[in-house]
């Protein structure tokens, strides 16, 4: 089904392209092969695979399957030879496991064939190899209600102990019982809170130099207590509620602040799916600290694209060109120029980007590209819940945290 | 039927469990013993928009000969059958040394991953299995008393919550329940406590989960005895009226003793179907108050880095989990067709 909505977006991306006049020649200088995306699916990505598939046609076979369960189905589908998909679009989280499986190919002779233009600052160079081609910055950072903030007379806040005591003034005044979203799903979400959290607290998540996992410590539990507090002002679902549902808690007027990825302020500011009294209000802050530490509690990620490494030469060649003219400056118009912080020459900044830009800017680290930092997240999504129900200590939860990797982490290869 | 004709009768479904079920569980059994190699990592400098960082990578030069070498990776015998992720032999042992009283050792069990996930399995199948036999039985019985006209629609709406897709099925009541759905406030309203969610609650998760299962799985058991029913000797029947029996009698002495065989497949089928619950526990999002062994499984292949043997592992034991608890069934059915 989802297949179907990119043909049919494609095709439509096309035949505006056309009316535009600014039209891609069908094939993109393709002389044929195969071109397969996988990749997530929100809206800059969608942008991304519509402008890879405008150069279909002439022998030049595109299709794109986006999906939020896109990291199930990558490295399966990579493995393969020839591999199903030519091309993953992946974060810096998820390019490791990838690189783990050895399904991706160095990109170097493609770049100098038919990338020479590609910035250099794009280009994610691992132990001197070109590995992916990143597109658009991604951060979680402040979003909040202007005329709420306005209501109970505090400014923005810009740590986490301010936006707590914002959130108790809004309870307290009666104004939304539930004032702080949050996307702390059970699972991968609730584990990336933990991570922004931890690094927020100066904490290290290895002993220096090793795979041993070391968060069982004092800004472990602070990370956890903090998480803690924040969740005594959310809805009682909140161990529920990934990003699509507390986009909607947003839309709906019941949340005044939160912590929430740059790609998705877009929606929130437009006027879908919400009413002006929301969107009108709704406006995007930097990345806040914790504890009195100067490393905003967030992490700086890319989106980018890769090459499969088990296809031909000549599918490789395709995909390539394909995905560069997906982020080509033709890909950028009023309505993609918000989506994201495009890496893209012509890009100007909205307002709805700020947020990233300020993470940026403010030193955010970049989310850890290690080997087994996917095992820990694991670990960290299925062992937190508990606590946060109140059902154990943080030091427990910390421990079965811990204790978790290093069976996953033995089972795999990175402890013996 | 002569063996040779038999033997033909039989190829292609043999055929196909071989291909599907025999091979398959081959292959979990062998990856269940095999890890991955140690991984060689080397330090590297990683380069992108944020900067260049030092970071450590596998080696894949070296991984590659190491796989090549052995390429289901290091044998490690039943390794993860007893690490943390599964039987936990260590850790059982030390909460048994550590624990004060049973009820302590019971909450040091269940927070290890496969004791949590084998709890709540259990709980389920145990409670959802019965239920479902009786309502089933109950709305077959009822069908059947219907007059004739408005048998056809009762049949196809009392089938619909079979029908459903599962995923969708659960989604849809998980919306309902929703603290702002149409059954979470009304629970909220009856309770008079407007912070109630379900969604937050352990018990009411629970619940709603075995709630779910009765209702998805109770069309399967009435159409299967509503069959049953239409095979009940009218004579019989009519001898016990003319006996004097009641409506409750006929239907406890004439209709059920009819209908036990049914009951023991529908109970071994149920029992099995329960045993593997996994779609409403990611629809309701329920991991963080209820986990399945299948749901295990899933979640060791879901994350970024997949962990096969893992998975592997909690398959094979869910396959004997399977097999331990319908040996009853089994050893019954063996004794009755011994004793024809």
């Amino acid at each position: 089904m989802k297949m179907m909505k990119m043909w049919k977006s494609a095709a439509l991306a096309s035949a505006v392209a056309v009316l535009g006049g600014t039209a891609a020649m069908a094939g993109c200088g393709i002389e044929g092969g195969r071109v397969s995306i996988v990749g997530n699916e929100f809206p800059a990505i969608q942008t991304v695979a519509a402008g890879a598939m405008a150069c279909a046609g002439d022998g030049v076979e595109v299709e794109a399957n986006l999906t939020a369960d896109h990291q199930k189905i990558n490295v399966a589908g990579m493995q393969g030879n020839p591999a199903e998909y030519t091309s993953a679009i992946i974060a810096n989280s998820s390019i490791v496991a990838l690189i783990n499986e050895d399904v991706i190919r160095p990109l170097d002779d493609l770049v100098a064939a038919h990338g020479q233009d590609i910035p250099k600052q794009q280009l994610i160079t691992i132990d001197g190899k070109v590995m992916a081609v990143a597109f658009m910055a991604n951060a979680q950072h402040l979003v909040y209600r202007k005329d709420i903030l306005e209501q109970i007379g505090v400014e923005p806040p810009k740590t986490y102990e301010e936006f707590l005591e914002a959130a108790k003034m809004i309870r307290e005044q009666g104004i939304l019982p539930n004032p702080v979203g949050g996307a702390y799903a059970a699972g991968w979400n609730l584990a990336e809170e933990f991570v922004n959290m931890y690094i927020g607290h100066g904490g290290e998540f290895y002993k220096p130099g090793t795979a041993e996992v070391s968060i069982n410590n004092e800004q472990g539990v602070a990370t956890l207590n903090m998480l803690k507090a924040l969740s005594e002002y959310m809805n009682p679902d909140f161990l529920t509620h990934d990003s699509n549902a507390t986009s909607a808690e947003w839309e709906a007027g019941n949340v005044a602040l939160m912590n929430m990825w740059g790609s998705r302020t877009g929606v929130l500011m437009d006027s879908e799916g919400s009413t002006p009294e929301v969107y009108e209000n709704t406006a995007v802050g930097a990345p806040m600290t914790v504890a009195g530490g100067t490393i905003p509690a967030s992490t700086l990620w890319w989106d980018g694209w890769t090459v499969a490494k088990n296809v031909s030469d000549a599918d490789a060649t395709a995909t390539f060109i394909a995905l560069k003219n997906g982020i080509s400056p033709s890909i950028l118009n009023d309505e993609t120029m918000g989506q994201a912080v495009w890496m893209i020459e012509g890009y100007q900044p909205a307002p709805v980007n700020a947020g990233v830009f300020a993470a940026m800017e403010m030193g955010t680290k970049p989310y850890p590209m290690l080997p087994y930092q996917g095992l820990l997240h694991t670990a960290l999504g299925d062992n937190l819940a508990e606590f946060l129900q109140g059902k154990e200590s943080a030091e427990q939860a910390l421990a079965d945290v811990e204790a978790a990797y290093n069976a996953a982490a033995k089972e795999m290869g990175f402890l013996n | 039927m002569k063996h040779k004709t038999f033997l033909w009768f039989v190829l292609p479904s043999s055929l196909a469990m071989l291909l599907f079920i025999f091979f398959p569980l081959i292959s979990i059994l062998v990856q269940s013993v095999y890890v991955a190699h140690d991984q060689v990592i080397v330090t590297v400098e990683n380069c992108g928009p944020f900067g260049c960082t030092e970071t450590t990578m596998i080696d894949q030069g070296a991984t590659e000969a190491l796989r090549r070498e052995q390429p289901l990776g290091r044998f490690a015998g039943v390794e993860t059958y007893l690490d943390r992720g599964h039987l936990a032999v260590t850790e059982v042992g030390r909460a048994w040394d550590a624990a004060q009283g049973w009820r302590d050792f019971g909450a040091r069990m269940l927070n290890l991953p496969f004791y949590k996930a084998i709890f709540f399995t259990l709980a389920y199948t145990f409670v959802v299995t019965p239920l479902t036999i009786v309502l089933g039985f109950m709305i077959a019985v009822a069908v059947n008393g219907a007059a004739r006209a408005i048998r056809g629609p009762l049949i196809f709406f009392s089938l619909l919550p079979m029908i459903v897709t599962p995923l969708v099925g659960s989604l849809i009541l998980f919306w309902m329940i929703d603290a702002r759905g149409i059954i979470g406030s009304a629970l909220q309203e009856i309770a008079g406590d407007p912070s109630l969610s379900v969604k937050a609650s352990t018990p009411l998760m629970w619940i709603m989960l075995m709630v779910y299962g009765v209702w998805h799985a109770s069309p399967f058991a009435f159409i299967v005895y509503y069959a049953g029913l239409q095979t009940v000797n009218k004579d019989t029947l009519e001898s016990a009226m003319i006996d004097g029996a009641t409506r409750w009698q006929r239907i406890l002495y004439v209709v059920l003793p009819h209908l036990l065989p049914l009951t023991t497949f529908i109970a071994l089928i149920q029992l099995m179907d329960n045993f593997r619950i996994f779609e409403p526990i990611v629809s309701f999002a329920a991991s963080a108050h209820a986990t399945s062994l299948s749901w295990a499984i899933y979640n060791d292949l879901g994350g970024e880095t997949r962990q096969l043997s893992s998975a592997a592992a909690t398959s094979v034991l869910t396959v004997l989990g399977v097999a331990i608890l319908l040996s009853p069934v089994l050893v019954r059915t063996w004794r009755d067709f011994g004793r024809r």
